[in-house]
């Protein structure tokens, strides 16, 4: 046994061996290469091919737009600096900015004005889109629209005043009587509101607009991104409400309701936009008197909000189609009248299926604003299409300008896609 | 059927009411301001500039008319109109006249009830090639692509001109000026025809327009003229006359610079009258005696307005050609002022 201990071993490991990293082929950059980018052959073609195409693109683009001209006067000027150089001439956005967001005719003094108002609109949708913040806040919501008109419009503070006057009256009307019937509270409430703007209307004196605080400023002369975003944002926030009414009147049993909502979404969802654009800018010149005619702007509200009202209404009809049958007799056997059961229980679950629908139909509506264009109004693509491509100095600057648009559109649109998603989130309270 | 005759009707009710809205002079002086309706933009002839003032060569006779009525070039409410809405804006009243490089044609002045009350400038169609093709004439042109708007009277001149010279074109049709010129400048089609105007002002914009020529032959005419609606003579003569009198201040020498200087009596008997110190001709229109003298002085004389607008000074370079003075072999020619 000796022999054992006299004759020493070699080695001994006395402690543990420091943990090592692993491969490097299973794990960081390298493995998430590996597995996503180079797992088959095919991947890794594809992935290969897709990098050319992207180098190919920013090749192409980087140079020229980092080599782009920022201060010239016109696109001759731009070319002198170039010296034959390629490069974008950016110039055309910087002298043509307030034009391209705020139109051409909206004085530039006041610019402050619907820039404050786009300010205030997030504070205003915050509470609406984000129901974890205080339910308070949705007083600022409701007094928004007031606020909004008064600043882009400008002229006598009597007439939002009065409008809201309107309202609350309505308001408490319904309140008043809803208690004993939905209907008489919800006709008398806009009756009451009708009463009120017509004598306040009556009351207002004629020249009130002239020594205003804000100089008043007429439609016509509204442009550029901000009519897109005003379009965008009034339309949508006014056809999600009509699109509910109509979804759920074309469930009614009422065979008269049922009739209306019907023949008004097919008849609208069957005409193209532009058509129901070219009947609110030249058909009803026709059918009002020459000089009382109706605010182009709100003409134009009027047909584009009835048109995504019709889309919205089928989308909504969509997701109260795909609520089993069990839910509306689980309200029915609560007892709930039809009020109740489409606030509490129906409603909420529809409209949440609903959500990549409606914000589809927003995100298309959105864009769609842009066709205004064509009936001489000038926002963002009017103002690039008419007066700016056709100034002199700027005749034939094509990719910089529709570049820029594309741009703004892409973050607007690309915002309520992301808010959509995260709404779908947080409200998936978990049937699967 | 029923439909359509009840939509008939109430578009003629709708017309009868905005032609009985007669005596437009009388609104516009009630209102005060001249509602003037002109393109949504053109090169040279109509385009808000960088603060948003209406400039070009239709906007001057706006601004002419306005200053023969007010004394005041800037008392116009420009109202944009496509070629698509222009029509309708002025049939419902929503504009007193139109100058927006509209062609005067038969159906439009009789069918469509408007008074075309002259020309402003003669237009046709023209052809642009680049250089290196090395044509001289349209008639050279046998078997070439050609790049043309479609849905317009160009691409049926353009078959016309063709067949009577008997030889033979390959159309490549496009939608929009925009697109015509990146088709044209990417080689996609040997020539490009539009209005002689849209191509010089196309030519304008190209890296290098030398590079480019126009043909000499013009295939159509294009008489383009302010126009006022059916029905209303007195305005129609206070616009025909603000026109021709910028015409005739080219013809008797008037300019902007020196209306002030002639305006105090001369030995010229038709200036005199046409400055209103002669006469009672601003009487008979209904308007002040100096409304010529205030329609000069508000962009100048014919030639002022096209040399500063559209003349071969400006980068759209148009030469006068059939614009010139009857005296120097155009067609510019303005009825007396007796």
């Amino acid at each position: 046994m000796s022999n054992f201990q006299t004759n020493p071993v070699a080695f001994v490991r006395e402690g543990m061996i420091p943990s090592a990293p692993p491969p490097y082929t299973a794990g960081g950059p390298i493995k998430w290469l590996r597995e996503n980018l180079f797992a088959t052959p095919a991947n890794a073609l594809l992935t290969i091919v897709a990098a050319y195409v992207i180098y190919l693109v920013l090749a192409s683009t980087l140079p020229w737009v980092l080599n782009g001209v920022w201060t010239a006067n016109s696109l001759a000027e731009c070319r002198e600096i170039l010296n034959g150089t390629s490069g974008a001439c950016l110039a055309v956005l910087t002298e043509r900015w307030p034009q391209l967001l705020f139109g051409f005719k909206y004085p530039s003094d006041q610019y402050w004005r619907p820039a404050l108002a786009f300010a205030l609109l997030f504070v205003a949708v915050a509470p609406v889109l984000f129901f974890d913040l205080p339910r308070k806040l949705l007083t600022i919501t409701a007094l928004y629209p007031f606020v909004a008109f008064w600043l882009i419009w400008g002229g006598t503070i009597l007439a939002p005043i009065l409008a809201l006057v309107g309202c609350v009256g309505g308001y408490l009307v319904y309140q008043r009587f809803v208690k004993g019937s939905f209907a008489i509270g919800f006709f008398g409430g806009i009756a009451a509101a009708f009463v009120i703007w017509m004598v306040g209307g009556a009351l207002i004196p004629d020249g009130a607009s002239e020594n205003s605080i804000l100089t008043a400023i007429p439609s016509r002369d509204l442009g550029g991104f901000m009519l897109n975003m005003m379009l965008g944002v009034t339309c949508v926030s006014l056809s999600i409400p009509i699109g509910i009414a109509l979804a759920l009147g074309r469930q009614s049993r009422l065979p008269l309701i049922k009739i209306i909502c019907v023949v008004f979404i097919e008849f609208i969802r069957g005409v193209p936009l532009i058509t129901l654009l070219f009947v609110a800018n030249v058909m009803l010149a026709y059918f009002f008197p020459p000089n009382s005619s109706v605010d182009l702007f709100l003409r134009v509200v009027i047909m584009i909000t009835m048109f995504s009202a019709a889309y919205i209404a089928e989308v909504i009809r969509g997701g109260l189609a795909a609520l089993p049958t069990g839910q509306y007799e689980a309200a029915n056997s609560l007892g709930l009248d039809y009020a109740q059961a489409m606030r509490l229980i129906i409603l909420p679950q529809a409209l949440k299926i609903s959500i990549p629908g409606i914000v589809n139909v927003a995100v298309g509506l959105f864009k769609d604003t842009t066709l205004v264009s064509v009936i001489s109004m000038f926002d963002l693509l009017g103002m690039i299409r008419g007066p700016i491509l056709a100034s002199t100095e700027w005749n034939g600057v094509y990719w910089e300008l529709l570049g820029f648009a594309a741009l703004l559109f892409f973050v607007v649109c690309y915002g309520i896609s992301q808010y959509s998603q995260w709404l779908e989130r947080r409200l998936a309270t978990g049937h699967r | 059927m029923k439909k359509t005759v009840f939509l008939g009707a109430l578009t003629v009710a709708g017309l009868a009411a905005g032609a009985s809205a007669a005596a437009t002079l009388d609104d516009v002086k009630a209102r005060g301001k001249l509602n003037c309706g002109v393109t949504t933009g053109l090169v040279g002839f109509a385009a808000p500039d960088a603060n948003g003032e209406w400039k070009g060569f239709d906007v001057g006779v706006c601004r002419a008319v306005a200053a023969a009525v007010f004394g005041d070039p800037t008392a116009v409410e420009f109202v944009p109109t496509t070629g698509k809405t222009r029509f309708t804006a002025l049939a419902s009243g929503e504009i007193d006249m139109l100058a927006r490089n509209t062609t005067w044609t038969f159906s439009r002045d009789v069918d469509l009830k408007f008074e075309f009350v002259g020309v402003n400038y003669y237009d046709g169609q023209g052809f642009m090639v680049p250089k290196d093709l090395g044509v001289g004439s349209a008639k050279d042109l046998d078997g070439a692509t050609v790049c043309i708007q479609t849905g317009t009277t160009t691409e049926l001149n353009l078959a016309d001109f063709f067949r009577a010279n008997n030889i033979s074109y390959e159309p490549v049709p496009i939608e929009t000026n925009a697109e015509a010129q990146q088709q044209y400048l990417a080689g996609a089609c040997d020539v490009y025809t539009t209005d002689a105007s849209g191509l010089a002002a196309t030519r304008a914009t190209f890296e290098d327009p030398a590079a480019h020529v126009l043909l000499p032959e013009i295939v159509s005419k294009e008489p383009l003229g302010p126009l006022v609606r059916h029905g209303d003579n007195e305005w129609a003569d206070v616009v025909r006359w603000s026109l021709n009198a910028l015409i005739a201040a080219e013809e008797m020498g008037i300019t902007s610079a020196n209306v002030e200087e002639l305006s105090a009596g001369t030995n010229n008997p038709e200036v005199n009258r046409i400055l209103g110190t002669e006469g009672n001709l601003g009487e008979m229109l209904g308007l002040s005696a100096d409304w010529a003298k205030n329609a000069i002085m508000a962009g100048g004389n014919y030639a002022e307005l096209f040399e500063k607008n559209i003349g071969e000074t400006t980068p759209i370079g148009l030469a006068r050609g059939l614009n010139a003075q009857w005296t120097d072999g155009g067609l510019l020619y303005s009825p007396p002022f007796r």
